[in-house]
């Protein structure tokens, strides 16, 4: 083959190679929910002197709908009318086709630069608009603003703001050891605009959002050994604040963000100690031969709960934050671990381990004697539950065919959905706080 | 400021002397080339266990890595075996200094496992040092489950992967 054939060829593979690398996690929808809410999604009009935006904001708020499993969103082929604004609406139609709620929208421009979308959402049994407002973006902030819309109108419905507007944080692994490259990458709720925050040779471990979603703490082995860093996400600088001799990890904010709970093994096995993150000084929670590892604060900052092995298997135990005895929390279970708690604090996703097979189970306290557990997830190795911040879905890290793969799933275990990476291996994934609208 | 001057500067702060002592960046598995002088080749061979050669000589200092039960950091005997022949080396080869990576399968928490590496680390230090080495030869550092030789969810794969590897930074 001539050169002048190749070189096309290899520009090709070139970009079908770069094409896979920024592919966003693929979703995938494993189940239905005839519960859910039925809500039409009307394509927005495009009323700008400009080009229309390439994102297609029905598109985005009607999967986001469609993933939460509490709403079912018409499907784009049986929206047979098209209003563009409440003049245009006739409910008889949308009672026809059994929708309770509609949301239409329109795109103009922005004064300015950009598109201005405004947006109306309505009940169509009581034919009453309930939901009206225009947000402005530029086209690469236009995901976001229907997301934002997604939310608005979920709270409509639920009356518990919506979680759409929200990231990820989660860590990849390419290749095989002794050569393994680690990412910690960040992206949309929806698996949309990964962006890399760190990447390294060594393993990166336990993502954690700062409460302002601003900072990512985790655990880094770059040094030879594990460390704690925090990094800021808009500007990438970081700084060491936890490498003692022996294991740093497990970092988790305060909900008021000045503290960090982690696990250290300082004095000879792991053991829960909370940093002060003004002053650096260390607390020591917890006393025991035992792993105690994995802390997560509960929302009113007094207590937390936490991973021991100390009753011969690992199992979820809860201690105030100024120390003391801890107390048991799971009294059902084998084996359960990485505790993710609820903004209510009643609600606990844990790892649930039986032989072999380990799957996510949450733990629900104001159901009955010691709560209710439900098993959330169907797999054999699924591990790093971690609840969105209204609780109404959990993303968490599932293995098939040898490498790691996300899912999100409806708090009541009923909608799945993969996330997953082209190639290469994805875990530990962490819900972000809400994002400042 | 640049941000590798950041992190060095929190990182002096923070810890002092002792992050210069702990920091032993491996990019690798293998161990680390040996820096001795050749020099040491007019030693004699035979039965030298304070030559860095006996490393590469000696069958039973050629094995680097013990295996452990799930879920367990107890030493089992053919891992007592290896582990006593480092430590008639290192006893024998004061400046020699190893660091000990505890691993574990990847059923479980990752951060628990990351613990329980550690576990099997210590458990390797311990007979190391109670068979003659000394403590202060040994680093333990545990990689829980996220340096995986091997990545099937099957018992043979996971056999492969609860390990602890032996490795040398000064020979």
């Amino acid at each position: 083959m001539t050169l002048r054939l190749l070189l096309p060829l290899i520009a090709l593979l070139a970009l079908a190679g770069a094409a896979r690398a920024d592919e966003p996690l693929r979703l995938t929808i494993s189940g239905a929910n005839e519960g859910a809410v039925p809500v039409a999604v009307v394509p927005f009009a495009h009323e700008g002197a400009g080009l229309p935006p390439s994102v297609d904001l029905a598109q985005v708020i009607a999967a986001d709908f469609n993933r939460s499993g509490q709403i079912r969103s018409l499907p784009r082929g049986d929206v047979v009318e098209f209003p563009v604004r409440e003049s245009d609406v006739r409910f008889a139609t949308w009672r026809l086709l059994r929708q309770d709620y509609l949301v239409i929208g329109r795109v103009a421009d922005a004064p300015g630069g950009g598109f201005r979308i405004e947006y109306e959402a309505f009940d169509v049994a009581r034919q009453e608009r309930i939901l009206a407002g225009a947000l402005n973006g530029r086209e690469a902030e236009l995901r976001g603003v229907a997301h934002q819309i997604a939310d608005l109108v979920y709270e409509k419905i639920f009356g518990v703001r919506g979680a759409f507007f929200t990231r990820i944080a989660y860590v990849t692994a390419r290749g095989v050891a002794p050569s393994i490259e680690y990412a910690l990458m960040v992206a949309d709720s929806d698996g949309h605009g990964p962006q890399l925050v760190v990447r390294s040779r060594e393993p990166l471990m336990s993502p954690a959002w700062s409460p302002d979603g601003r900072r990512l703490a985790y655990v880094s082995f770059e040094r030879g050994n594990s460390a704690i860093y925090i990094q800021e996400l808009a500007t990438g600088s970081r700084e060491v604040v936890s490498a003692s001799p022996g294991i740093n990890g497990a970092p988790a904010f305060s909900p008021d963000g000045s503290r960090l709970a982690l696990s250290l093994s300082r004095t000879g096995n792991p053991e829960i100690h909370v940093l002060d993150l003004a002053s650096r000084q260390t607390t020591q929670l917890t006393r025991h031969w035992a792993i105690d590892t994995e802390p997560q604060w509960l929302p009113d900052g007094r207590s937390i709960v936490f991973t021991s092995d100390r009753a011969g298997k690992p199992q979820i135990y809860q201690v105030p934050a100024t120390g003391g005895e801890p107390t048991r929390l799971t009294g059902q279970g084998d084996y359960n671990a990485r505790v993710s708690v609820a903004y209510d604090g009643q609600r606990f996703a844990m790892v649930q381990g039986a032989g072999n097979v380990y799957r996510i189970a949450v733990l629900d306290r104001t159901r009955g004697g010691g709560g209710r557990y439900d098993l959330v997830s169907p797999g054999r190795m699924d591990e790093s539950p971690s609840f969105a911040p209204n609780a109404s879905m959990l993303i968490y890290a599932a293995r098939e065919g040898g490498r790691g793969v996300l899912y999100s799933v409806s708090a009541d275990g009923r909608v799945r959905q993969r996330l997953v990476l082209a190639d290469g291996d994805v875990r530990e994934p962490a819900w972000s706080p809400y994002r400042q609208r | 400021m640049n941000v590798a001057i950041r992190i060095s500067l929190a990182a002096l702060l923070a810890f002092g002397l002792v992050a210069c002592k702990k920091k032993t960046v491996r990019d690798e598995v293998e161990p680390p080339v040996d820096t001795t002088p050749p020099v040491a080749q007019t030693t004699p061979a035979g039965d030298d266990w304070s030559d860095p050669s006996a490393l590469d000589r000696i069958p039973c200092l050629r094995q680097r890595v013990v295996y452990f039960d799930f879920d367990q950091a107890n030493v089992r005997s053919e891992a007592q075996e290896i582990l006593s022949c480092h430590a008639r080396y290192l006893s024998n080869r004061s400046m020699a200094r190893v660091t000990l990576e505890g691993h574990a399968d990847e059923r479980g928490s990752r951060e628990y496992n990351l613990g329980l590496g550690e576990r099997r680390g210590n458990a390797a230090r311990d007979a190391l040092t109670v068979a003659g080495a000394s403590s202060g030869q040994l680093t333990v550092v545990s990689y829980g489950e996220e340096r995986p030789t091997c990545t099937m969810s099957d018992e043979s794969c996971w056999q492969q992967n609860r390990r602890v590897e032996i490795v040398y930074t000064v020979r």
